[in-house]
């Protein structure tokens, strides 16, 4: 039924301002976020994918020729044997952090304002991952046979090295996209059913049913339905935390100087989690703007997000000065060396960028004016990601450019296959992203309805409308399932 | 459909709001009914107790998987490391459960996720892409904002004109039958 709209200031109790602006009913959210994916396919959307899709075309099309060719039409060499590729998987690895996080991790800690983003956070993850995976995938040499790496009995009767962490990557990173998939797609289900009981066409109707399993939104189906989504966020919390530190020991349990660090794991995670953020908050600006979203996506949530940029950023920021530390204190010649020629040698453009991007601009967002400015936020973002390439840049390229032996020392250069691929990569994501957005609806509707004021039942106990008071003492010490 | 009298399956009553629902639920499971459900756009909160539900055995189930898997991902790695295929490699040992690890992990948190989804879908008895209440007008209202109450004819106190009485009494509304 219509219930009221809110029309407070702040919720009594919590005294928080309602996480959603402009005095939403529940009917009023499922117009606004469904009829986004039901509408006339815009112009702009055509034109959009025009030209992402042709984007990836062109990656298309360089693949084939790499496949052709071989690893030779990129710039890697001895040392730099791993160049561009690497560094574009582990920033999409990276960047894909962020969408598991609000699920799951804000799940957990109930943090409700994640409802208004987590939807398309997490189809950023997928398409991220999907991106990622790519790389790896066409680094292999041999893509043909990159199914050694799943335990399967084959002719010659070799299994994978389970001793090698270029293995738990590939386990870790497929979990992690599936893992993924199967949670946005629980928490697609109710709106799905929606979008079915909405729907005008037969084909429509048809398709979006499938889709919904016959979803019938009765508290028996909720009362598993919750239980699954609690699972769901704990098994990705410690999955979150987990895929990244798993990509640095690739690095970490090397002897390359630069690389061979206890403190890679969780300084990965933090730089993942930065740049995931930074990437939802790109892409927030620009689609609450396309699609009148400011009321779901207030400037409360981007504030909150700018939060947590700036407390990862941080984090980021003490493992550079740390691994300064260790490789004086280590007194280790070749370690000591690695890291004054990171800063001072040939990469040095490449370090400073990473220093300015990730450890300087966040250090804005201490002042509220500059954190609730959407302009700067959207600088920020963009720039904290172009840090963060960089910095996997660094880490990769200049520690391999000059490891133990001068006389083995060479200097890196991409060729335009190596850019074309990466620029590719873009192509893909958003291919896939614009897809997303024309039929899925991008906010989660029910997760969305269930946070505001109206939809708790103590909402209306001495507010003069629900006129019962019973449940509402009772549902007070009962907690939720 | 023509000619046959048609048979009531399911009695539903639309209600105002959450709160009026949850106090209708804990009105009905007082009053003995068993076979009730109360759809609604979102978990309601409290709706469990009202309705008198025990807690979902979801977790059991996937906590009992997660530790089956975790010892299958173990027993997998030692197998093809030390049995089937025994490789030197930087002269560690074969069985280096340490660094078996990982995908030990990976392999529970897949196979458990998996059965949290399916598992959940299972008990749900989903899909199931039609259902008597379907057929309602009101079921159509349900994900949008509707709070509603069904009872089914099978349950033991159900008695379609006393059923209907009832429902009015505790504040539904739009009654109908299907």
């Amino acid at each position: 039924m219509n219930s009221e709209a809110s029309t407070l200031e702040v919720i009594p109790v919590t005294e928080e301002k309602p996480l959603i602006a402009g005095n939403p009913t529940f009917a009023s959210i499922t117009q606004k976020i469904a009829e986004i994916a039901e509408q006339k396919t815009p112009k702009a959307w055509w034109i959009a994918i025009a030209i992402s899709s042709s984007i990836l075309f062109m990656m298309i099309i360089l693949i084939g020729w790499l496949v052709w060719e071989g690893i030779g039409t990129w710039g890697v060499n001895i040392p730099v044997g791993w160049g561009w590729a690497i560094v574009n998987f582990v920033w999409w690895v990276g960047i894909g952090h962020a969408g598991t996080l609000i699920s799951a991790i804000l799940f957990l800690f109930r943090q409700k304002w994640r409802t208004s983003i987590n939807r398309f956070a997490e189809a950023m993850t997928l398409f991220a991952v999907i991106c990622a995976l790519v790389f790896p995938g066409i680094h292999v040499g041999r893509i043909w046979v990159a199914y050694w790496m799943v335990p399967v009995p084959n002719q010659m009767s070799v299994w994978p090295n389970f001793r090698s962490p270029l293995l738990w990557d590939f386990f870790a990173v497929a979990t992690y996209f599936t893992v993924s998939l199967l949670f946005w797609y629980t928490g697609l289900i109710p709106d799905l059913a929606l979008m079915r009981d909405r729907a005008k066409s037969k084909v429509r109707k048809i398709v979006l049913g499938i889709f919904s399993l016959g979803w019938r939104g009765g508290n028996r189906q909720w009362k598993n339905y919750e239980m699954a989504y609690l699972l769901l966020a704990g098994l990705s919390t410690p999955l979150v935390l987990s895929v990244h530190s798993v990509v640095s020991t690739d690095f970490a349990t090397s002897v390359i100087p630069g690389w061979h660090s206890t403190i890679f794991p969780p300084y990965f995670v933090a730089g993942a989690i930065f740049s995931g953020f930074a990437l939802v908050m790109t892409l927030a600006i620009i689609a609450r703007k396309i699609y009148g979203l400011e009321d779901f996506i207030t400037i409360h949530h981007l504030e909150k997000m700018n939060k947590i940029m700036l407390a990862t950023g941080m984090m980021v920021g003490y493992s550079y000065g740390c691994e300064y530390f260790i490789s004086w204190y280590s007194g280790n010649q070749y370690e000591e060396f690695t890291f004054i020629n990171r800063a001072f040698g040939p990469y040095a453009w490449a370090y400073w960028t990473m220093i300015s991007c990730n450890v300087l601009v966040p250090q804005i967002f201490w002042f509220k004016k500059l954190r609730t400015s959407i302009p700067v936020m959207f600088i920020a973002s963009l720039l904290i990601n172009v840090g963060m390439w960089f910095e996997r840049f660094v880490i990769i390229v200049s520690s391999l450019s000059a490891d133990f032996l001068p006389s083995s020392w060479d200097y890196y250069t991409p060729t335009l296959v190596d850019v074309g691929i990466f620029i590719g990569s873009f192509g893909l994501f958003f291919t896939f992203f614009l897809i997303f957005l024309r039929f899925v609806p991008m906010i989660a509707i029910s997760e969305v309805k269930g946070v505001l004021p109206q939809a708790d039942p103590h909402y209306y106990h001495g507010n003069g409308k629900g006129g019962q008071t019973a449940a509402a003492g009772q549902i007070a010490g009962g907690g939720q399932s | 459909m023509n000619g046959e009298p048609k048979k009531t399956t399911l009695i539903l009553a639309d209600f105002e709001n959450p709160a009026k629902l949850l106090s209708a639920a804990e009105k009905m499971r007082d009053a003995g009914y068993k076979k009730f459900d109360c759809h609604s756009p979102f978990p309601i909160h409290g709706m469990d107790e009202a309705m008198g539900l025990k807690r979902s055995p979801l977790g059991w189930i996937v906590g009992v998987v997660a530790f089956f898997a975790l010892g299958a991902g173990f027993t997998l790695e030692w197998w093809t490391s030390v049995i089937a295929y025994p490789l030197v490699i930087a002269g560690k040992p074969f069985f280096s459960y340490q660094a078996y690890g990982p995908v030990a992990f990976a392999i529970m948190v897949l196979t458990s996720a998996f059965v949290a989804l399916f598992g959940m879908l299972a008990l749900n008895k989903l899909p199931m892409l039609y259902h008597k209440i379907f057929d309602s007008k009101l079921s159509a209202k349900i994900s949008n904002d509707g709070f509603v109450l069904s009872v089914t004819a099978d349950d033991p106190q159900f008695d379609a004109e006393g059923t209907k009485e009832f429902l009015k009494e505790i504040g539904g509304q739009d009654l109908e039958e299907v």
